[in-house]
């Protein structure tokens, strides 16, 4: 903690923000589905994103052999279940839109309209057997999904001292 | 003059002819050159070192220049893969990293970001949602730190011919300048019920983490500068965040907003990854502090060593604050002996640590293990194991290690076997 003796109350420092500013920026997704926009889109329409933006670098199902995509496996494998992927490991399904709208695709960030993402969200749950194919995934849908891995995230007990944890 | 110019001014027997470049400054003859830089400054640059093969007591060097340079003799480089680079800690003393060997994290590359325009934005859970250019940043009082900052997935195994680089050079040192988080906390009114916030970096991975607002009242920082000059594009430029003893992925880069909140935001670097399982089939989250570790960087691969006194050497370092001790072994983990510790020994930062020892030649193992001041001792692999499973991933492993030396003075890292 800094010795504030002596400071003023508000240094005067920065603008005020504006709406318009904090609307472009504020792009992240609440697990509780705050941020989410309107529109929506099916897995259908996902599966054809999917295939033409998505597949070269994450591969379909994740496999333990043959071709290694360069980038991590997303749609889950009952036969490698150590693969962690979307459907075995992710807590939060409204983790899919944010990253997906904010980081993908890897070489066009950013490049995908609300409607397209929540068609690439609405495939992976699909693929990953959490959601059906043909219900439009909007606002209210997203953050109803419960994901499987949910119950098995613990926060961190560790405190120092002499057990290793 | 043309037969002074093609003369061979390298040897040194006898004494030479003068010729006016020489006495212009030797700029062509000397053993560095002249070159105009991208910018249009004159540098100074080094010839290789074949060219190197005169007297220097005998021709005017280069003469100072706007940047300075490393010797051509030095070759230090870190190692580079498509998201990191790691630092060459073999080769470094003290405890500062040089700039431009400080390692290297990114998921998106790095971005070019105009200071002019930079801009971080401030709101949520706040009285007055605010923007600062980095102007503004800079005439809030301001703080330096000493500190070190380490991927949270920094340790790789597996073969004799590893570094300490290969090993765990995906940490560094440096001098940290900028301002307090808690005072743009104070400036902004921070709400009393806001007890997350999300933080959110401007390049193209447009990176978040969550972070807990106790972490922005203690010691988590808003930089700008890194050893003395604007921090670098690769660690943040023009302003990162700075969590003292965290895993550096919380640590974001080209910081552009920072949103309070009452709950955390669950995004990709905390959920998909950054988490590691432990026992009981569960998965661990937010382990932000990174745990007490030693590594000796002397004698270690790919380095030679010589029978009779060596002063073998190493840094530790905790997340948790100060070490408060480091042992070494020379004796494969028989019996160990406290090192000396260089000071000032701080909180959350590399410490150099030392031990004389006389090697009789017989081939042995080295170790070290620190003590950090929560009663921490650096564990070994076996009990990381035990302690969270065989399953347990590559996040925060910091097991002790063991550096062989042969007879015929080579040394080698002695992997261990744990899946």
């Amino acid at each position: 903690m800094v010795d504030s003796a002596g400071w003023p109350a508000s240094f005067g420092f920065g603008r005020d923000a504006d709406t318009a500013t904090i609307n472009k920026l504020d792009i992240d997704i609440s697990p509780d589905g705050r941020g989410l926009p309107q529109g929506g889109a099916n897995a259908i329409d996902g599966s054809i994103i999917y295939a033409a933006k998505c597949l070269a670098c994450h591969g379909g199902v994740a496999m333990t052999t043959g071709i290694k995509f360069p980038a991590p496996a997303l749609i889950n494998n009952p036969d490698s279940p150590k693969v962690k992927t979307i459907g075995n490991y992710w807590p939060y399904a409204t983790t899919i839109f944010d990253y997906v709208r904010r980081a993908m695709p890897y070489n066009a960030p950013g490049s995908l309209t609300n409607d397209e993402v929540y068609a690439v969200t609405a495939y992976l749950l699909h693929t990953n057997k959490l959601f059906d194919s043909v219900t439009v995934l909007n606002a209210v849908l997203l953050p109803k999904i419960i994901m499987p891995a949910q119950k098995r995230f613990v926060a961190d007990d560790r405190t120092g001292g002499p057990v290793i944890k | 003059m043309k037969d002074e110019i093609n003369k061979d001014n390298s040897t040194d027997s006898g004494p030479q002819k003068i010729s006016r470049r020489l006495l212009l400054g030797g700029a062509a003859t000397a053993a560095v050159i002249l070159l105009k830089s991208s910018y249009g400054q004159t540098i100074q640059t080094a010839i290789t070192q074949s060219g190197l093969s005169y007297d220097p007591t005998k021709h005017i060097g280069p003469l100072p220049g706007e940047v300075g340079t490393r010797s051509p003799f030095e070759h230090l480089v870190k190692k580079t893969s498509d998201t990191s680079s790691r630092t060459p800690l073999q080769d470094l003393y003290g405890t500062i990293t040089p700039s431009d060997l400080h390692y290297e994290r990114h998921h998106g590359g790095v971005p070019g970001i105009d200071p002019k325009k930079y801009e971080l934005l401030v709101h949520g859970m706040v009285e007055k949602p605010m923007s600062f250019s980095l102007n503004d940043l800079k005439k809030f009082p301001a703080v330096s730190r000493i500190c070190f900052l380490e991927c949270s997935g920094n340790f790789r195994n597996g073969k004799e011919e590893l570094s300490p680089q290969e090993i765990c050079g995906l940490t560094s040192q440096s001098e940290w300048t900028g301002v307090m988080l808690s005072t743009l906390l104070r400036e902004v009114g921070v709400k009393q019920n806001a007890s997350w916030f999300l933080a959110e970096g401007g390049d193209a991975a447009v990176m978040t983490r969550s972070v807990p607002v106790k972490k922005a009242w203690e010691d988590a920082m808003i930089v700008y500068a890194q050893n003395g000059e604007a921090i670098r594009p690769e660690q943040g430029y023009p302003a990162r965040l700075l969590l003292p003893g965290w895993e550096g992925n919380t640590n974001v880069k080209w910081l552009r907003r920072i949103e309070f909140a009452d709950q955390p935001f669950m995004t990709r670097e905390e959920t998909s990854r950054y988490t590691y399982q432990v026992r009981e089939h569960k998965i661990r989250q937010f382990s932000f502090e990174m745990d007490a570790r030693s590594i000796i960087t002397f004698p270690s691969y790919p380095q030679q060593v010589e029978k009779g006194w060596i002063e073998i050497r190493g840094i530790a370092w905790s997340g948790w604050g100060k070490i408060q001790k480091v042992e070494v072994s020379t004796d494969n983990g028989k019996t160990w002996n406290s090192a000396k510790l260089q000071e000032p020994v701080l909180s959350k930062a590399h410490t150099a640590f030392s031990h004389l020892w006389k090697w009789n030649g017989d081939e042995t193992a080295v170790l070290s293990r620190a003590t950090d001041e929560t009663g921490y001792l650096q564990p070994t692999l076996q009990q990381l194991v035990d302690a969270r499973g065989k399953d347990m991933g590559g996040y925060h492993l910091n097991p002790i290690t063991s550096w062989v030396i042969k007879q015929d003075g080579r040394v080698l890292f002695k992997p261990e076997k744990w899946k």
